[in-house]
């Protein structure tokens, strides 16, 4: 295996009334690129994750490139996922060995449709899409699904929200019981941007290269009835299979706060610093948040303040799919 | 007993509010004011009409605005025969990239006040705007292009 | 500063699926006012009925009838259904293990309702082989 490392990160999160996609892209890749003194034309490997559901037009990635540059032509690949599963595609591939750098950026803009809608249309499409379900009740089958199995109760979902940076009001009305608005995700736009490179390439761009150890992911069944939704065993495997143990800082990708509690079940985070960036409780723009988990932990080991780090991206209805990247000093 | 239920229709509906971004709503705005104005690449200096806001080449912004003539050459083109789902238009008509005077790249727009079988690739031809009362931030406010007189 | 352009936007088609053997099954049973399983090798069954075992990827073994009354296994109550969503009034999503099943189904629930309550389909008038061919599914 080569050693690969996130070398640099940028992002930006918010509501975006007048930027599009590429407006919003390009002054995060320009800064990823800045941070390490790097252009284009350096970039072995380009990789990115976006949704044409939320574009609304068919192969919107295509048009997201005019942020990055393609001429002459670049090695490129694109996933209809989370950013997160491109940082994956982008590790497997520099593991081929003829390139060293990669640049893996995610874009969406949440706001430009009816998200809830959206996410109806990632279900079965025989028996759950014609039911619209949207993904906050979703959630809430999970939510209460947990509570009744462990004992929990809506204060300690509250307690998540609260050490999430979210003014809870346990006086508000549920958005879909048991969940209430600080139980749930920001609708919110964004872009990321990590640039990965290999061995001394990785050493010659940054101080103190964030590199990867482990990265694994895994899905479970589609149907929520067919799967026990009051744990992730997707989570636990692949936090195991990633060698997540010891790790002083875990970015999870939790937009629910009874999903921070299951992650933290799954992937055991002893004494673990969780989500200093307030994760996507603060901010949850899709396709984009998984990567900034990464890039967010990844910045920990990059700015010296811990050794070992976990990020964490998640997919699909109630924890369906987990991917967990654990990167470390060396 | 009627027959098994072998398929079903699934209907689909989103609506979004789209917005085209910055610099694609300062050139609907130059539009409704019955101007074309593209935008420069600081690095290849390529002039992009519409612009996007970026240089598909450089991956740089693209920020100098530049007042493009309304006269250019025809740079591809075909005869739609075949109507479809959505068409705005009226079968047979010509639709056509055509490359402004002073732009690098072409934008797509009808061609008309000629017989068919005459355009051809590198005609030159000039805007034929709408009514100014009609004028908005919309391609739409050109009603077509048709061959320069000269 | 400008107001930002804005203008909306409307994707709107009608997707033609077919069904293939099992959801064929599954779907005239919706018709013919019942609900169909799958049973795997092992002997679970499966509701909505898929071709394979969802644990294995095995084919499965059979198709079975189940009860359209089973049990609350998860809810969540939802005060402002939105427009598309199958009742347009107050009611709760519920995961709901039939009678006869191992694996529970997502519907909407319009009555009381508490986890383990029993429920049980109310069926259209009119049914066409669809999923809401069950209006919703009521206390039993």
């Amino acid at each position: 295996m080569r050693d690969v490392a996130v070398v640099a990160y940028s992002a930006w999160n918010g509501v975006e009334h007048e930027r599009n996609e590429v407006e919003i892209l390009m002054p995060v890749v320009r800064d990823v690129f800045d941070k390490v003194g790097l252009t284009k034309n350096d970039i072995g490997f380009t990789c990115s994750g976006t949704s044409d559901y939320l574009a609304g037009q068919p192969f919107s990635f295509v048009s997201a490139l005019d942020a990055v540059g393609a001429w002459p032509p670049i090695v490129e690949s694109h996933v209809e996922m989370d950013g997160a599963w491109a940082l994956y595609e982008a590790w497997v591939r520099l593991q081929h060995g003829d390139l060293d750098t990669a640049l893996v950026y995610a874009v969406g803009k949440s706001t430009m449709g009816d998200l809830l809608d959206v996410l109806a249309l990632q279900l079965d499409p025989y028996v759950l899409t014609p039911l619209w379900p949207d993904p906050v009740s979703l959630a809430a089958l999970q939510a209460r699904a947990y509570l009744e199995k462990t004992g929990k109760t809506e204060d300690d979902l509250a307690a998540v929200a609260e050490s999430r940076g979210r003014r809870v009001d346990r006086a508000s009305g549920y958005i879909a019981s048991p969940l209430r608005r600080h139980d749930c995700p920001p609708i919110t736009d964004g872009a990321a941007a990590v640039v990965l490179a290999v061995g001394d390439r990785a050493r010659e761009l940054c101080e103190r290269p964030a590199w990867i150890c482990g990265i694994d992911h895994r899905i479970e069944q589609h149907q929520l009835g067919a799967r026990d939704l009051t744990r992730s065993e997707s989570a636990k495997v692949a936090a195991d299979k990633a060698g997540a143990s010891g790790v002083d800082v875990a970015e999870l990708h939790a937009p629910f706060t009874h999903q921070e509690l299951i992650l933290r079940d799954a992937i055991g985070l002893n004494g673990a610093t969780i989500n200093p960036s307030g994760g996507a409780l603060k901010a949850n723009p899709l396709m984009v948040a998984g990567l900034e988990r990464i890039g967010e932990a990844a910045s920990r080991v990059l700015d010296g303040s811990a050794a070992k780090v976990l990020g964490h991206a998640t997919s699909g209805p109630c924890l369906q799919q987990n991917l967990v990247c654990v990167m470390e000093s060396r | 007993m009627s027959e098994d239920v072998t398929g079903i229709v699934v209907p689909i509906h989103l609506d979004y509010t789209y917005t085209p971004g910055v610099a694609a709503s300062r050139f609907l705005r130059h539009i409704a004011e019955g101007n074309y104005v593209g935008q420069r690449c600081p690095k290849c200096k390529k002039v992009y009409v519409p612009p996007r806001g970026s240089c598909p080449t450089c991956g740089v912004p693209t920020d100098e605005e530049v007042e493009l003539k309304q006269t250019g050459t025809i740079t591809a083109f075909c005869i739609v025969n075949i109507p479809f789902a959505g068409q705005a238009v009226e079968c047979p008509y010509v639709s056509a990239t055509i490359q402004l005077d002073g732009a690098d790249i072409g934008f797509y727009h009808l061609i008309q006040e000629i017989p068919y079988d005459q355009i051809h690739i590198g005609m030159r031809v000039e805007a034929v705007w709408k009514p100014r009362e009609e004028w908005g931030t919309t391609t739409e406010s050109i009603a077509h292009f048709k061959p320069t007189d000269a | 500063m400008t107001e930002p352009l804005v203008a909306p936007h409307v994707l709107e088609w009608g997707y033609t699926r077919s069904l293939g053997p099992t959801l064929t099954a599954f779907f005239t049973g919706l018709r013919d006012r019942k609900i169909v399983g799958a049973k795997t090798k092992t002997g679970r069954v499966i509701v909505p009925p898929t071709p394979h075992d969802p644990d294995t990827g095995e084919d499965v073994d059979s198709l079975v009838d189940v009860s359209d009354e089973g049990v609350v296994e998860t809810w969540s109550f939802v005060s402002h259904p939105r427009p598309k969503q199958p009742l347009d009034r107050p009611f709760a999503w519920a995961l709901i293990k039939l009678d006869g099943a191992d694996t529970a189904m997502l519907h909407v629930v319009d009555g009381a309702i508490e986890t383990g309550s029993r429920v049980k389909a109310k069926w259209r008038d009119e049914t066409v082989g669809y999923i809401t061919d069950i209006e919703c599914f009521v206390p039993a």
